[in-house]
């Protein structure tokens, strides 16, 4: 950012430092603190964060959090990994794993990688979990203020704007998140691929973490724009199996969510063993063991 | 060098965290929840206390349990303490459950470049009677759960849990089903089996063993009349009720 405009600026690295050297304490006690209102210090607009007193608090933040490079530091932050959404005519799919891990330990098996930004809206989450599910909520709060000042609803374009802008005010600073924002505004079905680095991308088709490359191989060779509801949803959650099958950092189970004209929709929670096994409903698995019965030296015929 | 000069490169840095050892666990039931953690204290090989809580009681309904640098976590508790009674001097009444989370969350992520390196699992009741468990990470993600172990047996005890509250791949004998929430007679027993099995497989899980038991209200306390060391925390007899059973766990 040009050094002129960054050292007056309200956001990011630069006013973080110089509100970290300003304030005497370890903290600042607003009045809002003392009620409910606010969301963390969010009284003064943008939230303030504690910054270390050492020359380089991005450089003391990876020495001791780990950053999937180094799982050896001491502050495990739970990173997310496969999701996607695409665009077609009948709305969008979004499809996420729910595997959490730190280091190669399965934190969690349940987590919800999309975020309910609002009726319209969905997130999802991938890299820091924390960063995706705080700064997500954040943004459901400014696109309600939104909707509050200009009495229409915030166009995906938009909401996705913010939070890109928003993230690269702290570029450099160790956010981690690669989000894809996905809602039904004027222009019709949207998709925008969002990260920490300040990419911001519109697009039909997306999938980010580590399984995305397996669900990009799926998603690809399934895709196209006049898919069914049924096809759409079902080619989603397939893409999410495949990941979730090759990929070790994802699994668990699938979140389906499909959005239409008048708003997002839970579809289900699928376990991606029973897909392998069983498949949806019980009509066949997804694994190929069914495939090749009786024909394999693996599995040869009795 | 002898003659005081220094020919090698010297490089310090800023090391501000340890790791304080222990475990901590919480599940919740239907309309109860049991949140607990061993004692001990320890850094490195070296055992600094035998008696140093890890769950503290912050509201009638909300227990919470820290684990990870116990001075980050009692710094953190005190000021979630604080927040929750500047809540109730403004608002006359105590904090929810879910707003407690939400309230945690904000917090620790207001350290996201300086972070608590503190583990947090919340226990009590919703405002609709139901048992609830929500657990954290350093920064403040966060999730409900039914059940959660944390800290440094977490690996020992998750996979009990989810075998002994989740059945996680077992198939129920043919015309049955398994429970969703299990009576609270079993969870605590599960939980001190939990604890005993940590203490004999890691070192840094002993001495002593707290368990909170928050009741919905209007509960009955039945169950708990056998309980040995069983010690009342609420004062009030109507409303949710908070009780806590204290054990001995070894000290080798």
């Amino acid at each position: 950012m040009n050094v002129f405009a960054s050292r007056f600026s309200a956001t990011g690295y630069a006013s973080e430092l110089r509100k970290a050297r300003e304030i005497s304490g370890d903290e600042d006690v607003s009045d809002v603190m003392w009620g409910s209102e606010g969301f963390g210090n969010l009284a003064k607009e943008i939230p303030t964060f504690a910054i270390p007193s050492v020359p380089d608090p991005a450089a003391f933040l990876r020495l001791h959090t780990d950053d999937h490079a180094d799982p050896s530091c001491r502050i495990k932050i739970k990173h997310g990994t496969t999701t996607l959404a695409f665009r077609y005519k009948g709305g969008v799919i979004v499809a996420v794993d729910s595997r959490a891990t730190a280091g190669s330990y399965v934190a969690s098996g349940t987590v919800k990688k999309v975020i309910e930004i609002n009726p319209y809206l969905l997130g999802t989450m991938a890299g820091g979990a924390a960063d995706c599910q705080y700064w997500e909520t954040f943004l459901g709060i400014e696109c309600r203020l939104h909707e509050l000042r200009n009495r229409e609803r915030i166009s995906v374009a938009a909401a996705s704007k913010f939070l890109s802008n928003l993230v690269y005010s702290y570029k450099g600073m160790g956010l981690s998140m690669g989000t894809m924002i996905c809602g039904w505004d004027k222009t019709g079905p949207t998709i925008f691929y969002v990260d920490s680095d300040g990419t911001r991308l519109k697009g039909d088709l997306f999938s980010v973490g580590s399984g995305s490359t397996f669900a990009y191989g799926v998603l690809d060779q399934g895709y196209h724009w006049d898919l069914t509801d049924e096809e759409a949803l079902e080619l989603g959650r397939r893409s999410i199996y495949a990941a979730g099958h090759r990929d070790a950092f994802s699994g668990n189970t699938i979140n389906l969510y499909h959005v239409q004209e008048d708003g997002w929709k839970f579809i289900g929670n699928y376990d991606v063993s029973e897909m392998h096994y069983n498949g949806p409903g019980g009509k066949g698995g997804y694994g190929y063991d069914i495939r090749v019965e009786g024909r394999t030296s693996a599995n040869p015929p009795s | 060098m002898p003659d005081g000069s220094h020919e090698q490169p010297q490089q310090r840095q800023f090391n501000p965290y340890t790791e304080n050892g222990g475990t901590i666990l919480a599940i919740a039931g239907a309309d109860f929840t049991v949140i607990a953690g061993d004692t001990r204290q320890s850094e490195g090989y070296s055992i600094q206390t035998r008696y140093a809580p890890k769950v503290f009681r912050l509201t009638e309904r909300a227990v919470l349990a820290v684990n990870g640098f116990a001075a980050d976590g009692n710094m953190f508790v005190k000021k979630v303490k604080q927040r929750l009674e500047w809540y109730r001097h403004a608002h006359a009444k105590e904090m929810p459950l879910r707003a407690i989370a939400r309230l945690i969350q904000t917090m620790l992520y207001a350290q996201r470049f300086f972070p608590y390196y503190v583990y947090n699992i919340l226990g009590g009741i919703e405002e609709d009677g139901s048992g609830a468990v929500y657990s954290f990470d350093p920064v403040g993600s966060y999730e409900r759960e039914a059940c959660r172990a944390a800290g440094a047996a977490q690996s020992l005890v998750q996979p009990f849990l989810d075998n002994q509250i989740y059945f996680k791949n077992q198939t129920p004998a043919a015309g049955s089903s398994h429970p969703t929430h299990l009576p609270l007679n079993d969870v605590l027993s599960i939980v001190i089996d939990s604890f005993t099995s940590a203490t004999e497989r890691h070192i840094e899980v002993g001495d002593g063993l707290e368990i909170y038991v928050v009741l919905a209200k209007g509960r009955s306390t039945e169950d708990l009349a056998s309980i040995r060391g069983l010690q009342e925390l609420s004062a009030k007899d109507e409303g949710d009720r908070m009780f806590i059973i204290r054990r001995d766990l070894k000290k080798d």
